[in-house]
């Protein structure tokens, strides 16, 4: 990733230095990263591999509402988040969120806000391939069906 | 003439990412009735519609050269 840009997908492997290098900021104090990777085990049933796909136009326009929200809510916050696509074995990383901050509780709020907002509104989805069989998974919250058919605003 | 999206289940259910039809002028909710009837796309009800890339409501309507997206539960993260 040489890409200067907040918000993105990648079908190619996740280095965090490179996010933590974006929000580097002179006034800030802290800066929090959250690495997700995949899982082996769930609930007792083994994952081999998982598989995201993404509708890439709209889901950095949804990162981006994020980093919005975000810098609203926490004023002097930077964000970056890169979300990967494609074939991915366990282990590997899914997504990275860092944040910068002046101080450190805004950016471990802001950055539990971030991946909070990413399972409800970014439009990503992971196909989990089991020893038996595959499935894209949907619902991870289960807070749909949405009740005005769509996910509201910064409602979090 | 508008263009459909579909993804995850929905794109292995309808066969196909993509498709154009001529269906400007229809709102949402009309473009979903069809769709159903067309692809037996049994979880088009639990997905949202985008249009243009933003969530839309079942009564907006399509123009000409719009981009209509199929997003069931997203599973990002």
């Amino acid at each position: 990733m040489t890409d200067d840009t907040l918000f993105s997908i990648s079908s190619r492997p996740i280095n965090p230095a490179d996010l933590i290098k974006k929000v580097e900021h002179r006034n800030c104090g802290a800066i929090t990263t959250f690495i997700g990777t995949v899982r082996e085990m769930t609930h007792g049933k083994k994952t081999l591999r998982l598989e995201y796909q993404a509708y890439e136009k709209m889901a950095v326009k949804k990162l981006e509402e994020i980093g919005s929200e975000m810098e609203e809510k926490w004023p002097g916050t930077i964000t970056a988040i890169t979300h990967r696509t494609g074939m991915l074995d366990i282990s590997d990383i899914a997504v990275v969120i860092a944040v910068s901050s002046p101080h450190r509780k805004a950016a471990y709020e802001a950055n539990e806000y971030a991946i909070e907002r990413i399972k409800e509104i970014v439009p990503i989805w992971k196909k989990e391939y089991w020893e038996d069989g595959t499935k894209w998974i949907g619902d991870q919250l289960e807070n749909t069906p949405y009740e005005k058919g769509f996910p509201e605003k910064g409602e979090k | 003439m508008i263009k459909v999206l579909f993804f995850a289940r929905l794109q292995d259910e309808a066969g196909t990412e993509a498709l154009e039809a001529q269906k400007a002028g229809q709102t949402v909710q009309e473009i979903k009735a069809w769709l159903k009837e067309e692809y037996q796309l049994s979880s088009l009800d639990q997905a949202m519609a985008a249009v243009n890339e933003e969530f839309a409501n079942n009564e907006d309507t399509l123009s000409d050269g719009d981009t209509i997206a199929f997003i069931p539960p997203v599973s990002g993260g």
